[in-house]
Formats: structure tokens, sequence, C-alpha cells
């Protein structure tokens, strides 16, 4: 295993090069106690919050489960990808489709749904990253589009209307029925426990050699297959996997909405997550969540004829502005705001220095 | 499929092949040199096609003065939205690339619903272009896309004399192979990038106006052609013109012929051939060779 002792610090070197940069290996601070935390806070919400705030959580929980997936190609990897939004689409699609009339058991709709967004991106990933850099980002924006138009022109997929879901999925084992979907309340918790498994799952990959190896290949790819590492099987597998855990978040839409439409799939969802990822701050787990979290409140907050009235039916533009700023202002997004402003703080003391003397 | 129905069929491909590459050119271009990812191009050509829409009532038939005056109106407006918004994107990654023009996307498109509307509108074809040729004994092809393929082909000879023959195309192919090296010989690389950034969206401009009397002006026309043409440049090399004019002629035919023969799958067609050619040639038919 000597190739694998040399790929070890190589891997290291190149991660402290980028002192730095932030990095999603590096523990953040507060540990597990912060997700945590902000997990139990959530599953006491029902207790105070209106079925409209209910559903408003759900809806940013999905999303958080989306923006974490594209967060492991994104951040992890440092691959953009622009069409994202096909594996969640895919997802929700597979569901809807493979429940038929009266409803499926969850035990296989579920590994159905996730599995048919990662053959997906078995297949795309294996074309896409044969590019890189910008090539990359119309190629995956190409391909999802692609899959855009066959579930639009198909009549088998319900064209441009979408289909509906009948019957939601239900566990059962025998006669006694475990878990059933249908219920807000099973749903809320079912959706709960999802986002805290897909974040426990991607912290944990990230911390694994193979979390290491995308680091590497993410700050120096040379380097990396100098040191004696095939990168294209470890971008596959990471393409793989946020594909399928996008089509996890893709099953529990379909299932929270009891209906799909070609929309899911469309280039302006596959940027939104991209939004998501830099509103929060990318490499960062939290960064992801919190970016659905505000990118989702901004988008309710300006389609909100209460709060701003006439500007409501405009809300492209002001979200459009609202991005152009954001983007500008907070290159490292909502997480990174301290290190933006210790970084500024160093820079004044330094050049109070330098006047000084 | 008899002869001429297939006469026909060939030449909608060309005409839709040489309308793309208008758009892909400058599309190509723009990142070519400046190392821009621009998603906001399609808004460029959507530009061009309401531009002709407003511009009809003023100039009736007067059509290639109209032309003349949208593409001046749109290469003003490229200069001016390089300068106040574009040149602040050389330095940014492409991430940060993606999502302040995918943010400009949505502000031209709201600007448009505010200026215009929402609804579909017709632009009326000069009636000097009216009518067709017969071809023969069933179908007439209009003298208007015969009008339209012509005036592509002549931008597009116009582009490559440009690009080929002037010294601005010298520094603009010299810029795409070595941008810090140009800049080391004391060009003048912001007002080149100013110069080949109008010229993009000028072309956009163009084929929005020649489309508009076809395909008539609709919402969020600009976002489908811009991701056509991201197949475009995929397949023909980024930076490559000639490239994106054998490419756009491919998606012409796949695309058109695709519709003839498989209905309900057509949309599929220049993504197959794009995974096609990223499996023979990952980086494009043309390598960096204008």
């Amino acid at each position: 295993m000597a190739s694998d002792a040399v790929a070890g610090t190589a891997v290291v070197d190149s991660v402290a090069d980028v002192g730095a940069l932030p990095d999603i290996a590096r523990r953040e601070p507060g540990g597990w106690l912060v997700p945590a935390a902000a997990a139990l806070v959530v599953a006491a919400l029902p207790f105070f919050v209106s079925p409209y705030g209910q559903d408003l959580v759900l809806r940013i929980a999905v999303y958080a489960i989306f923006a974490l997936s594209l967060e492991l190609l994104v951040g992890a990897t440092g691959l953009v990808s622009l069409g994202h939004a096909a594996f969640l689409g895919i997802g929700a699609y597979a569901t809807v489709l493979g429940s038929g009339s009266d409803g499926a058991s969850l035990a296989w709709l579920l590994p159905l749904a996730v599995a048919a967004a990662a053959a997906y991106a078995v297949v795309v990933g294996a074309l896409s990253l044969r590019t890189r850099g910008v090539y990359f980002i119309m190629v995956t924006l190409a391909f999802a589009q692609m899959a855009y138009f066959v579930v639009h022109d198909t009549k088998a997929a319900g064209g441009s209307d979408g289909i509906f879901l009948y019957a939601k999925p239900t566990l059962a084992i025998g006669s006694t029925t475990l878990v059933d979907l249908g219920n807000r309340a099973a749903l809320y918790y079912a959706v709960l426990v999802a986002l805290a498994f897909t974040y426990a799952f991607i912290a944990m990959l990230l911390a694994s050699r193979f979390g290491h190896a995308l680091a590497g290949i993410r700050v120096n790819e040379q380097r990396m297959r100098a040191a004696g590492f095939a990168t294209t099987p470890y971008k596959l597998a990471a393409f793989v996997v946020a594909g399928a855990l996008a089509g996890l978040a893709g099953f529990l839409l379909a299932v929270k909405d009891g209906a799909v439409n070609p929309e899911l799939l469309s280039w302006h969802e596959s940027g939104a997550v991209l939004l998501m990822l830099i509103f929060g701050g990318i490499g960062s787990l939290r960064g992801a969540v919190l970016g659905a979290v505000t990118f989702t409140l901004l988008k309710e907050l300006f389609q909100s004829e209460a709060l701003l009235g006439p500007l409501a039916p405009h809300w492209q533009l002001t979200l459009g502005l609202t991005i152009i700023a954001f983007v500008a202002a907070l290159p490292r997004g909502l997480i990174g705001i301290g290190a933006q402003l210790r970084a500024l703080a160093r820079e004044r003391a330094a050049r109070a220095a330098r006047n000084a003397a | 499929m008899d002869l001429a129905t297939f006469l026909v069929q060939c030449l909608n491909a060309v005409q839709y092949g040489l309308l793309l590459f208008l758009v892909a050119s400058g599309l190509t271009l723009i990142f070519g040199i400046m190392g821009v990812i621009n998603l906001a191009h399609g808004s460029f050509y959507m530009l061009g096609a309401y531009l002709a829409f407003a511009l009809a009532p003023w100039f009736g038939d007067w059509f290639v003065t109209r032309l003349v005056a949208g593409v001046a109106l749109a290469a003003i407006f490229g200069y001016l939205l390089e300068w106040a918004f574009f040149s602040f994107l050389y330095e940014r990654d492409h991430l940060q690339q993606v999502l302040l023009t995918y943010a400009l996307i949505l502000v031209f498109e709201e600007l448009r619903s505010i200026l215009v509307g929402n609804d579909v509108h017709g632009v009326p074809a000069p009636s000097w272009l009216g009518g067709g040729f017969r071809l023969g004994s069933l179908m007439e092809y209009p003298w208007y896309r015969v009008f339209a393929s012509a005036a592509c082909l002549v931008v597009a000879l116009a582009l490559y004399a440009v690009v080929q023959k002037t010294r601005l195309g010298m520094m603009i192919r010299a810029g795409a192979s070595n941008r810090d090296m140009v800049r080391g010989l004391g060009v003048d690389i912001r007002r080149l990038y100013r110069i080949v950034f109008a010229g993009g969206v000028a072309l956009a401009a163009l084929a929005g106006m020649i489309a508009a009397p076809l395909s008539s002006v609709y919402p969020n026309m600009g976002a489908s052609v811009l991701i056509i043409c991201f197949v475009v440049v995929v397949i023909g090399g980024i930076g490559s013109i000639t490239g994106a004019l054998i490419a756009s002629l491919l998606v012409g035919f796949v695309d058109t012929f695709g519709k003839v023969f498989f209905a309900e799958w057509s949309g599929v067609g220049i993504y197959l051939l794009m995974a096609i050619v990223l499996i023979w040639r990952p980086e494009g038919l043309m390598k960096r060779g204008f």
C-alpha cells in the first residue's frame, strides 16, 4: 500500500496549501451540537406552528436535502453542475410513475426513486466528466434539459401538465401499517429524518478517505493523479451519490406535493439550488442548509402580496437584483460573514500598524 | 417522404442552423476571449425579437433598415452592459459568473414582462418578401425563409472576413489563444473586450430580429435558444467559429429531421448528438482553431 501512503501525504499537503479557503472536511465550530440542536427545534415546531408554516418548513427541509446533495459536488469536489434538477425531477417522476393508482409500499418505492436518479447520474456523469470547467457546466445543463424534454413531450410522463400521485406510499408489515406518509405528522418527521440522515451521511463521507480524496481533487487534480489516484472514478462516485440523494429529495417532494410537473427538472431549479449553496456559503454543510432556508424564505417574501404589495407580481426582478447584490457583496455566503469580517478587521489593523510605524 | 418534402426539410434545417450560428458564434467568442460564461446570452436573442416587434410600426416595409437600426441599438446596449456589469465578472470564478448572469436573466425577463407584457405577439414579414416559390407539385417554400438563410450566410461570411482578414480579427484570434500575451503586447484589452461583447450582443439580437416573423415573440424565448447554443458550442469546440458553424448546421439537421421522424422523442436528438461527440472528441470538433 505504498502508493496509498504517498497519496495520503499529498492530500494533506494540498489541503494545507489552501489553509485560508473554507474546507468542508474541517470541523465547524460547535461540532455536532449545532445541527443536533437545530434538528430538535425543528422537531418541536409542529406543536407551535400553523399548517401553512409546517408546509413551509417541509419545503425548506426537502430543498435542504437537495442543496446538501449538490454541495457534495460543488463544495467538496469542485464540480459546478448546472443540471442537478434533473435528478430531483427523475426521483419525483419515478415515485409517481412507480406508485400507480393504488399506492405502493415505501419499502420499494423509495429505493426505486433513488435508483432511477442514480442510474441517470451514472450516464450523465460518465459523459460530462470527460469535460471540465465551463464545458462541464454546459454539458450538465444540456443533459438536464434532455430529461426535461422527455417528461415534457411524452404522453407517458403526463406532458406539460405533469401527473398526480393518487395514493401516498405506506410501510406495512402484514396488516399493520407502520408508516403512512399520507398522514401529515408522519410525513413531517419522515422528511426530518431524511434530512438528518443526508446531513450525517455526507458529513461522514467527507471525513472518510473518500472525502479527503475529493478534497484533493478539488484543490489540485493534477497532483492527485500524479500521486497515483485515478481521479475519474472518484468524481463519478461523487456525482452518482449526489444524484441519488437528489433523487431522495425528489421522492419526498413528490409525496409532499402529491403531484409532479416538468418544471421540477427545469434549469431554473438547477440555478436555484446553486444559489442556495452560494447564499449559505460553499464549502460548508451548514451553509447548504442555511442557504436553502434563506433562498426559500426570500422567494416567499418577494412573492408575498401582503408584504410587498404591487411589487409581488414582479418578484423575479427583486429576486434577481438581490442575487446580484448578494453574490457581489458576500461571495462566501452567510456562513462566511464572520471570516469576511475578521479578514477586514485584520486588514484594517495591519494598515493602522503601518500608518503608526 | 418524397423529394420535394425532403428538400423543404433540408432548407428548413439549413435556415435553423444558420440562425443558431449567429447566436452561438457570439457566445463562443465571448467565452473564448473573455473567459466569461454568459447565461444571459439568450436574453439578447429575445431582445432582438422584441426590438423587431417594437420597431415594426415605425419602419413598415423598410425591413433592412429596421434590421440595421435594431442591430445598432443592440450593439450600443451591449457596449453599455459590458461597461456596467460584465467587466466586473472577469476576475470571478465560473460559479459566480453563472449565478450573476442567471440573476440577469430574471431581471431581463421581468423587465420584458413590465414593458411589453406576457402575451405572444406576431411580427409581420415585409410584404415584398411575401409568398414563396413552388417546389414540386404541392409544396411552396416561403421567400422570407430564403431571405433569412441568405442574410445569416452573409453575416457569417462577414464575420469570417473580419476575424481572418482584419487587424481587429487578428487581435480577437490572439486574445482567444493567449489573453495575457496580448495584454503584454500593449493591446487595450478592455476596449477589445467591449467591442467583442457588443458584437456578440448584436449578432444574437440580429438572429432574434430575423427569427421574429417566423417564430413570433413570446416570454422565455431566450432560454431555449441559449441551451441549444450551449450544445452547439460544446459540439463545435469553445472559442472556434468554424466549429460553431459546423455544429450549428449539424444541430439544425438533427433537430429538423428528428421532428419529422420521431415526433414525441425529437427533443432528445441533439443531446444524443452531443453525447456522441463527447465520447468521440471531448474537446469538440474543432479544438481552438478558428
